[in-house]
């Protein structure tokens, strides 16, 4: 499982528990924040994550240049199937075919089958889908116009998901923020075994670009 | 009553999220009645209650649909509006005489649209989201709409309403499935 710690790698984490054994999340840490391929804010958290969810993670560096990143995937992906014997990939992409058609090449390259469990979703009701199930999902980031500073942080709720839908509207955002114009961190769920707490964070804000950095957590039971 | 058959490699696969909701989705925006089966569920004397039938797609990896092309034979019988797609349109060429060969291509590419038919409208070029390891052989009886006769993009047969598309139109071409949904 290709684990950014967002909403969209523990959805897709969720939907192939449903179906099949998740052996390992892989998790690939940009020293990029414009990574191309990977999500940065608070990256180094899916350790935390993966503990309340009971998984192992392979964290991996990557320079976050380009094309480099995508090199770093594939050895990542190599070792995950060497040390867990791993069969598949799984990725939370829904939109961008950037992303996907790269991952599919990978796993081509590597032998091993790829599954985009939310590939092609209606974003908005993915969104309400994320909520139903009982997801605890914050902004973790914003980068782009129209998101000011009270979006950073915020917990994900039907009444944001409705600004959201306004927004996409108006200014063609995808709602999930897969564009790049958003970031999440999930707190908890129905697969996590143990639900995170932040006890302390910060946030910064400047130009429609922020960021809410966690600085301490712990895992609490449920 | 439009059917959605499921060739993935197994019923309700974590597959079917990615080759059949995303079809489901835009039956659904049309506002076309549907249901989805596997295609080991199919029965032909069932096949009457469907107007339409839409064959999806398979990941990369899942050519299991391509070695049970018996299961598939009721596509000779069946004489209303059939779509292929990618892993369908093999199927299609399969039953119909055609072959399944090897042809690689994953990502965005353009290709061509030679000849006008009702679900891709006129000759022009358009760019399609590709994602398969085999692409087919043009079978007796079929015309190429789409492509050339040694790349074939989309094929249609000669004298019956049966479509077949190698690239996958519920990624950006959400519209030709809302044609199949018309016609």
């Amino acid at each position: 499982m290709l684990f950014s710690g967002g909403k969209d790698s523990t959805f897709a984490c969720y939907r192939a528990m449903e179906k099949d054994t998740v052996a390992c999340l892989i998790t690939l840490i940009s020293e990029n924040e414009d990574s191309y391929m990977f999500h940065t804010p608070n990256i180094r958290r899916t350790g935390l994550q993966a503990e309340a969810m009971g998984f192992s993670l392979l964290s991996w560096p990557t320079g976050g240049q380009k094309e480099e990143e995508l090199e770093d995937l594939k050895a990542a992906i190599a070792a995950a199937a060497e040390l867990y014997g791993i069969d598949g990939i799984v990725t939370g992409a829904i939109e961008s075919v950037y992303q996907a058609a790269r991952m599919q090449r990978i796993c081509l390259d590597l032998d091993l089958w790829c599954f985009n469990p939310l590939w092609q979703i209606n974003q908005v009701d993915y969104l309400r889908l994320l909520l139903s199930e009982g997801f605890k999902i914050i902004i973790s980031g914003v980068f782009a116009y129209p998101f000011n500073e009270s979006w950073v942080g915020a917990t994900l709720t039907e009444e944001m998901i409705q600004k959201l839908e306004q927004l996409q509207k108006k200014y063609k955002i995808n709602p999930s923020g897969e564009g790049g114009e958003l970031e999440t961190f999930v707190l908890d769920g129905p697969l996590f075994k143990k639900r995170i707490e932040i006890l302390k964070a910060s946030r910064t804000y400047e130009n429609y670009r922020g960021h809410f950095l966690i600085e301490d957590v712990r895992l609490v039971d449920k | 009553m439009i059917l959605l058959l499921d060739l993935c490699y197994e019923k309700d696969s974590l597959s079917k999220y990615e080759f059949v909701f995303p079809i489901a989705d835009t039956m659904r925006k049309t506002g076309a009645r549907f249901e989805t089966l596997h295609f080991t569920e199919i029965a032909e004397d069932k096949l009457g209650k469907y107007d339409k039938i839409i064959l999806c797609g398979t990941a990369l990896k899942d050519n299991t649909y391509a070695d049970r092309i018996e299961m598939f034979s009721w596509l000779k019988r069946y004489d209303m509006p059939v779509l292929g797609i990618c892993a369908g349109m093999q199927v299609i060429s399969a039953v119909f005489s055609g072959h399944i060969v090897p042809q690689s291509a994953i990502g965005l590419e353009r290709l061509e649209i030679v000849a006008e038919t009702q679900l891709l409208g006129k000759p022009r070029q358009i760019e399609g989201y590709h994602l398969h390891n085999y692409g087919v052989t043009l079978p007796e009886g079929f015309l190429v709409v789409a492509g050339t006769t040694k790349v074939v993009e989309a094929f249609r047969h000669r004298d019956r309403p049966i479509y077949g598309i190698i690239f996958h139109p519920e990624v950006r071409n959400r519209w030709i499935l809302e044609r199949f949904a018309e016609l």
